[in-house]
């Protein structure tokens, strides 16, 4: 039930995101632009996310390490 | 007065053909030239405490520090076609020392691991066409340690809407890693007991896919779903971590020479009036050994200038254990698989601290070419006792 409603939930967030976003022009853009609103993770997170991905037994979806190296210390 | 005619169209002709000639000569010889982009210096340390060491059978010092650094290079050009050639070449190199792994071997201080420096060097080369919206990429890597060598191969697309609005990526990556295999002391054969402790290699293969969508909602708006799902084969275990079962008896860790992994992740960015900055992330993760997570990220970047901000962040991260997790002597002798490494252990843990970040038009300290500086401190605590502080710098010259 509560994997259910955690499905429907996030289906819905999706829907509503991607269903009530209007067409912003170049010229629009100047925050979204702004380095701070980057989707991406920036490069100053990049070893905090190798060792969470060490530390912890989930990784991925994040932008940071998923293999390329041992990390068994 | 035809004559005439035709001298004026035949005038505009020719102006109109120089101006294009002109323009289109400049900027062919100007952009297929190689440029430089930038060069990013990342350097981090990392030191952490705990006292459930994976060696030592899930209990004994975790003490450990790892010391940082890479440098990224990246140029440019454009070709015939107009189309942008990016390439970056990036090295790696890491330092660090484990308590925990001098119990490898304890009769001495020099086993294999107690401390190693890893180095990696990648190269990427990306393909971009404006026209058409798209990107293609293909990256290479490599990593050396003492007990652990990796290739990696790695290739991606992205293609964005006509308004530039949406925009998918999807990369697929691959590495191919050998791993020296090292046993416990007390463990290996008489004849091993002398040597580096090598007692022979095993492959560990990854198969990555990363599938995402970014969408901007409005002008302060924009989110990103992101699938990774990833497949490991080989050995997945660490032969060196011991585990303790009921009865006193001592083996290596164990695990499946398979794990499929699905996270998957939404990040949301929201920018609030003229100066704060609403990160947000979730990730729900999901493997085939019985590990489930949650992972809730929060972080507010407040803009003090338009060049300077301040960061503070929150990180909160859940996870039940793997099937086959047991502490120190609670294994079971009858179980095919066992570990007692507390990263697959149940546990909830709390990453939090904050950012600085400059970039100053006349750059840091005046120097023109030195275009933005990073600092960034946290510290993590996990519910099972293991703590510790993290703190990285990036550095962009331009």
């Amino acid at each position: 039930m509560r994997k259910l409603l955690f499905t429907t939930a996030a289906i819905g967030i999706a829907v509503l995101c991607f269903t009530s976003c209007t067409s912003v022009k170049e010229y629009q853009k100047n925050k979204l632009n702004d380095s701070e609103m980057q989707l991406s993770s920036r490069k100053v997170q990049k070893f905090e996310m190798n060792f969470q991905a060490y530390r912890e037994g989930a990784s991925g979806a994040n932008g940071g390490k998923t293999s390329g190296g041992c990390g068994c210390n | 007065m035809r004559k005439l005619s035709l001298t004026v169209i035949g005038m505009y002709a020719t102006i109109l053909a120089a101006f294009s000639q002109n323009s289109s000569d400049s900027s062919l010889y100007k952009n297929k030239k190689l440029s430089f982009d930038e060069v990013d210096f990342v350097s981090g340390y990392y030191h952490q405490n705990g006292n459930n060491s994976a060696v030592t059978g899930g209990i004994g010092s975790e003490k450990l520090s790892d010391f940082a650094n890479t440098i990224e290079l990246k140029l440019s050009r454009y070709d015939n076609k107009f189309r942008r050639h990016s390439f970056n070449f990036e090295l790696g190199i890491d330092h660090y020392s484990s308590a925990s792994s001098d119990k490898i071997d304890p009769s001495t201080i020099s086993s294999p691991s107690h401390a190693d420096t890893r180095f990696y060097p990648s190269l990427g080369w990306t393909i971009e066409n404006v026209n058409k919206r798209t990107a293609f990429g293909l990256t290479g890597s490599f990593s050396k340690e003492f007990d652990y060598k990796s290739y990696g191969l790695g290739a991606s697309f992205t293609k964005a809407s006509k308004d530039n609005n949406r925009e998918l990526t999807v990369k697929l990556q691959t590495y191919f890693d050998n791993w020296s295999v090292i046993y416990p002391i007390e463990l290996r054969a008489a004849s091993d007991q002398t040597g580096n402790g090598i007692q022979g290699h095993s492959p560990r293969n990854s198969y990555n896919g990363s599938f995402s969508i970014s969408q901007i909602i409005n002008q302060n708006f924009q989110v990103l779903i992101i699938a990774e799902p990833s497949y490991q084969s080989g050995l997945l275990a660490t032969k060196y971590q011991r585990v303790f079962f009921t009865d006193g008896s001592e083996l290596t860790e164990t695990l499946p020479d398979t794990r499929m992994k699905i996270p998957i992740g939404i990040r949301a960015n929201y920018f609030l009036g003229d100066r704060i900055i609403i990160h947000s992330f979730y990730r729900y993760y999901q493997d085939n050994w019985g590990l489930k997570a949650h992972t809730i990220d929060l972080e507010l970047p407040l803009k003090i200038t338009p060049f300077a901000s301040v960061s503070p962040f929150y990180r909160f991260y859940s996870q039940n254990a793997v099937d086959y997790f047991a502490p120190f002597g609670r294994h079971n002798t009858s179980e095919k698989y066992f570990t007692s490494d507390y990263d697959l252990s149940k546990f909830t843990s709390q990453f939090f601290g904050a950012g600085i970040r400059l970039a100053p038009p006349k750059g840091i300290l005046g120097v023109q070419r030195l275009n933005s500086i990073d600092l960034r401190y946290g510290y993590y605590q996990r519910s099972n006792g293991l703590h510790a502080n993290e703190i990285s710098l990036h550095l962009k010259v331009k």
